[in-house]
């Protein structure tokens, strides 16, 4: 295993998103509605409402979530509270939601876009092995969707302490359950996403063919993430630790057995089925 | 020349003894035997689907035979695939760049998985561009580049790393003449170098005067190999001499001279076989004798292309025979 060679063909791949305008600009699109857009209306609505009855409801259901939640939950007024528990709770699966949906279209492309792109034969006839291969195709899917949700990241927790911060008594974001979410949690889920999906990229006859049945891994898998992203934000830190551990668990021994699904005949387009 | 290899000499740079390929039942190679020389260009001659990529690629182990032995350099590539896949440089059939990266970017992308030292990198890229012509567009992305600079730049690519030996599969495929030349003119002078190349094309005029070696192959087996001019003695051992004459008189009559076996018309003129190139001069007197003016005399040189007929041919013809041999 020659991580150099890894590195390399992270960087190159990379390199190519990088250049590729018709890729980062929706993908910066989506980054900015998940993160900035929406927050911003919703956040700014509620706390320029003042205290009418719809804040009221909203900060009534609040009474209905887990007791170590409501115990986490600042502020004295009622859309105080409302937008914390906003910011804090309802938000927490996005983060996991766009960087999977950004990585696994680039993930989906990786290895069969090699082969249609006629590519894969210079790879083939590299000295790079085929699990280097793999692992540099899995980096440069991780990265994309990971580098545009820190920075989301970075531009929600700025809204939020600019919006909420006002309204229970300072900044106050990220909280400790969202640093682990971001760099514990998520990055367990993204690699289970995109060691499953390579695995189909390296399979399938068409990009299109490993966009569709990517769909159909990472559809459930978010809906699980989206779960378990809820779940870690609503429990305490060893919760979240425990979900993250078991997501990373599953992501690596998705990643060594998807190791193997790169051959080189397969990156040429010759072996049997592809 | 900077290899990983031992610089210890083999018997041939490759060796494919039959080797056999299927592709779900369809038979791409059967029992293949290819032989190519150290320090020579072999090429591999053949229509296409004769099997001629497939044999590229078992030979750098991007692809792993159903049956035979491989050695590339003396390695198994099944074995030693990585050591094998460094000492040699490919360019394929198309030209497989990334069409969105520059041309230094795809140079340096083989050299670092090449492991070209980082320090040595830049200079080797401009010594490779300024080799093969493309130095101006090396900023330029590839993908606005001409198919020509596109075979260029992967040629450029192919040596970056000093491999021992180069594979070149259909080289010129979709170059101009004029492109097309220069780049045969490239390849021979890797030779010079010291390089061992194997070329595959169904080009014969590109092979006149390149291979070193031939192997013609067809439906995935090797028909004949050797030296050109030995498979030419082999096909034609006869000497032969085009004669034409002003005004195109008939010239049957050169039959009846000692030394002539027969003749063979031509479009222009007769094509005389000899028993010896020594009988031309008694040729050339008996026709002056006979009054007529010879306006042309060349010995006749058969092309690679005619011999390719010609194995082509015999190959038929011993296939077509062998049912009735069975048979009997």
């Amino acid at each position: 295993m020659n991580w150099s060679r890894t590195l390399t063909v992270a960087r190159t791949d990379v390199r190519q998103l990088v250049l590729a305008k018709d890729f980062w600009m929706p993908m910066g699109i989506l980054g900015s509605i998940f993160f900035v857009v929406v927050p911003l209306i919703l956040l700014l609505s509620i706390t320029s409402l003042g205290d009418v009855a719809a804040v009221q409801n909203i900060a009534d259901t609040l009474d209905l979530l887990p007791q170590q939640a409501q115990e986490q939950i600042r502020g004295d007024t009622p859309q105080g509270r409302t937008s914390y528990a906003l910011a804090v709770f309802l938000f927490a699966p996005m983060a996991v939601v766009v960087p999977l949906t950004i990585s696994t279209a680039v993930g989906a492309a990786s290895l069969v876009g090699e082969r249609e792109r006629g590519t894969g034969e210079f790879l083939a006839h590299s000295p790079a092995g085929t699990k280097e291969i793999y692992l540099g195709k899995l980096l440069a899917s991780l990265l994309p969707g990971y580098f545009t949700t820190m920075v989301g990241f970075t531009a929600y927790s700025l809204i939020v302490n600019l919006i909420v911060g006002p309204e229970v008594g300072g900044w106050f974001f990220p909280t400790t359950q969202w640093w682990l979410l971001m760099l514990w949690v998520l990055p367990g889920f993204l690699l289970i996403g995109l060691s499953l999906v390579l695995r189909l990229s390296g399979r399938v006859r068409s990009t299109a063919a490993a966009q569709q049945a990517s769909g159909l891994i990472t559809l459930p898998l978010i809906a699980v993430s989206y779960a378990q992203a809820s779940g870690a934000i609503y429990g305490t830190p060893t919760t979240t630790i425990v979900i993250g551990a078991i997501a990373w668990s599953i992501g690596v021994a998705s990643t060594w057995r998807g190791m193997s699904a790169v051959k080189r005949q397969r990156l040429l387009g010759v072996a049997d089925g592809v | 020349m900077v290899t990983s290899l031992p610089n210890s000499p083999v018997e041939s740079a490759v060796s494919l003894r039959g080797v056999a390929k299927s592709f779900n039942g369809v038979v791409a190679l059967d029992d293949l035997e290819v032989i190519a020389p150290d320090g020579r260009i072999t090429v591999l001659l053949g229509p296409n689907g004769a099997g001629k990529t497939t044999a590229i690629r078992i030979v750098t182990g991007a692809m792993s035979p159903d049956g035979g032995t491989v050695r590339t350099l003396g390695l198994d590539p099944a074995t030693d695939g990585e050591e094998v896949r460094r000492a040699c440089g490919v360019v394929s059939a198309k030209p497989a760049l990334y069409d969105r990266l520059s041309g230094t970017d795809n140079l340096r992308y083989a050299a670092e998985l090449h492991g070209v030292d980082e320090r040595i990198i830049d200079a080797r890229i401009h010594a490779a561009a300024g080799r093969f012509g493309i130095s101006h567009a090396l900023d330029a992305q590839v993908g606005g580049f001409s198919t020509g600079m596109k075979t260029r730049l992967a040629l450029a690519r192919s040596v970056l790393h000093e491999p021992r030996l180069l594979l070149f599969d259909e080289p010129t495929s979709g170059l101009d003449p004029e492109s097309a030349q220069a780049v045969l003119q490239l390849i021979r002078e890797m030779t010079d170098d010291g390089h061992t190349v194997v070329m595959c094309t169904h080009h014969l005029v590109e092979a006149e005067g390149l291979a070193d070696h031939v192997v013609v192959l067809d439906a995935g087996t090797d028909l004949v190999s050797g030296r050109p001019e030995d498979l030419i003695r082999r096909y034609w051992p006869e000497d032969r001499v085009d004669v034409a004459t002003e005004g195109g008189a008939p010239l049957d009559d050169l039959a009846v001279i000692a030394g002539v076996r027969r003749t063979e018309p031509l479009t222009a003129g007769v094509r005389v076989v000899l028993e010896d190139p020594s009988v031309t001069p008694d040729v050339v007197e008996a026709l002056v004798r006979a009054g007529h003016r010879v306006t042309r005399i060349v010995p006749h040189e058969p092309t690679l292309e005619e011999l390719y007929f010609a194995v082509r041919r015999s190959s038929r013809d011993l296939g077509e025979s062998l049912p009735e041999e069975v048979g009997r």
